[in-house]
């Protein structure tokens, strides 16, 4: 909050008015309605529904194919946010030292964050068609038979691939312009100390980079939980058997194709709940970034 | 600095790859969207560009029959654009003076009302998505710009950015302004909004990419094709792409995506150092 502040007037009022308007229309009154829907059970023609407590939940949490979805959440989260953490640090390093032609470097890498993650899918998804995907074709003709409509894991390995191929121009945004932040006097200082190029990154630039990398990390996070959904939809679509779907697939797949509201919206409520610690977290963090 | 010829002939070789790397799958769409369907089905994806790219473009733009629906290309690229713009400007305007009365004005209702902004950073629409459609429905506003455009303004990143802008703000600006006798709607007008120019292209610029991607709410909520979007429509072409044990129409879906990315690619391409600016400070 500001030192110097206008006194009382109907001027804020006036303000803030349409964010709420909206947020009470567009946010709250859905976000009610999904924690009102989670407690309800609709009959199998959606013409009564009565009241159920937590039956919905125990359903949920209790059901394989959540579980299933949620361990896949889980480790397909981490392995995108991982990957393309670690290649866009990669490049960013590199591009950092470069001198001539680092425009275009930067240009050439950073242009892919104006991509839709369903256009990155459909271009996977072309890539990898059997009929004519040279990804397919390549892949097969190295031996490893490989077969991503049917074989689950290599369905998880086309996902990935295209997630991580989506990301990687945002990291690195993030990493050059920490790398940029970095005082020149620093890099010199340990350049006279210490030969090795591996060595200075792992014990000077790594660890000033890190506030950058955590946060990375959350955003990654974030992405892979919900913006994926996208890529999922054109490329797999969850198949082989719900094996490549996210919780936020799922909850889409349930609600709107299965027209089973009140588990979806009980699915709804447990991934809210999630989000809100993956954010009080972020926050947290943020806020202490920005005191020191 | 000193630096090794070795080293820095890999650094540009494993740019090189890199940049390739991104480039490979939007060349290899690009170059087969200039081919016939057969030519592509007998031969694969292609690498260079063939004879065919002002009838498979001028197909999908102006030809429904292309997308396999009511609306061409160029009315898709045309609701993208409503709803990019409509997203920025609707984001910007909305959260510039939202962040104005929470961090200018002593009021009642400041605190309450910060929590309940606060707390719409928790909940991104896609967990929501199915209630927010029912309201949406229940208003009467499903294959309307107004339905298409508020429930995705719902969010308040944008009044965080201007919330941090403002307090970065010195304070003797509005003793100032104050002296000379400017009241709260004359000082934002003249001296905020002209002192946030900068920070308002930036935001502008993001917000208008978020909102030509956005995918989730606009393929629930426009079921007349109409409203269809050009990254919606993609998955129209795409989902019909082996309808009727026809050969592929692979060219046409790749030239839809290369006209759904030209847009956001360009804006962000021109204004790159505009945008990685308030990327990089807007999210810290």
């Amino acid at each position: 909050m500001k030192r110097v502040q206008f006194g009382h007037s109907p001027v804020p009022y006036l303000f803030v008015a349409p964010q709420i308007l909206i947020i009470l229309i567009f946010f709250l009154w859905p976000a009610g309605q999904a924690v009102y829907q989670s407690f309800l059970l609709e009959d199998a023609f959606g013409l009564s529904s009565q009241f159920v407590w937590f039956r919905n939940f125990e359903d949920v949490l209790s059901s394989d194919s959540w579980a299933k979805s949620a361990v896949f959440t889980i480790v397909f989260s981490f392995i995108v946010a991982f990957l393309s953490i670690a290649i866009s640090l990669f490049l960013a390093v590199r591009a950092d030292e470069i001198i001539r032609g680092a425009k275009s470097y930067k240009t050439l890498l950073m242009w892919g964050y104006a991509i839709a993650p369903p256009v990155a899918g459909l271009l996977g998804s072309m890539l990898f068609n059997p009929l004519m995907g040279d990804l397919y074709i390549l892949l097969n003709s190295m031996g490893f038979e490989f077969n991503h409509i049917q074989n689950g894991n290599d369905a998880a390995f086309v996902v990935i691939l295209i997630a991580v191929w989506k990301q990687i121009s945002v990291n690195f945004i993030f990493f050059l312009s920490g790398l940029q932040g970095i005082p020149k006097s620093v890099t010199e200082a340990a350049t006279l100390d210490c030969k090795s190029a591996e060595r200075r990154f792992w014990t000077i630039t790594f660890p000033l980079l890190a506030p950058t990398t955590f946060f990375l990390m959350v955003i990654n996070l974030t992405y892979a939980f919900f913006e994926t959904f996208g890529i999922i939809d054109v490329s797999t679509k969850g198949s082989p058997g719900g094996t490549t779907a996210t919780l936020v697939y799922k909850v889409y797949v349930d609600g709107f194709l299965g027209a089973d509201m009140g588990s979806s919206a009980a699915q709804s409520v447990i991934l809210m709940f999630m989000v809100s610690i993956l954010t009080i977290f972020q926050f947290r963090f943020i806020e202490r970034k920005v005191h020191y | 600095m000193y630096q090794s010829k070795l080293r820095i002939i890999t650094n540009h070789l494993i740019l090189i790859l890199g940049s390739a790397f991104m480039i490979a799958p939007v060349w290899i769409a690009l170059a087969s969207s200039t081919h016939t369907r057969e030519y592509l089905f007998q031969n694969g994806l292609q690498m260079w560009f063939g004879g065919h790219f002002l009838e498979n473009y001028g197909a999908i733009l102006f030809d429904p029959a292309a997308t396999k629906g009511r609306v061409t290309a160029l009315e898709m690229l045309f609701n993208s654009m409503v709803l990019g713009l409509g997203f920025a400007i609707g984001k910007v305007v909305i959260s510039m003076m939202a962040a104005y009365a929470i961090v200018y004005f002593r009021f009642k209702l400041a605190v309450p009302l910060f929590w309940v902004i606060f707390a719409t950073l928790l909940l991104p629409l896609e967990v929501r998505i199915v209630p927010s459609y029912e309201v949406v429905s229940s208003l009467g506003l499903l294959n309307t710009y107004t339905g298409l455009i508020l429930p995705l303004i719902a969010s308040a990143t944008g009044t965080f950015f201007f919330r941090q802008f403002y307090r970065s703000v010195p304070d003797e600006l509005l003793e100032a302004a104050r002296l000379d006798g400017a009241g709260p709607l004359r000082f934002f007008v003249d001296i905020l909004v002209p002192l946030s120019v900068t920070m308002i292209a930036a935001i502008f610029i993001i917000m208008f990419v978020v909102g030509w991607n956005q995918y989730l709410w606009p393929l629930l909520m426009t079921t007349d094709d109409q409203l269809y979007t050009i990254v919606i429509g993609i998955k129209q072409v795409y989902n019909s792409l082996y309808e009727g044990g026809q050969i592929p129409q692979f060219p046409k879906a790749f030239a839809l995506t290369i006209m759904a990315t030209i847009p956001p690619v360009l804006v962000v391409v021109i204004f790159q150092r505009m945008f990685i600016k308030g990327l990089v400070e807007t999210e810290k």
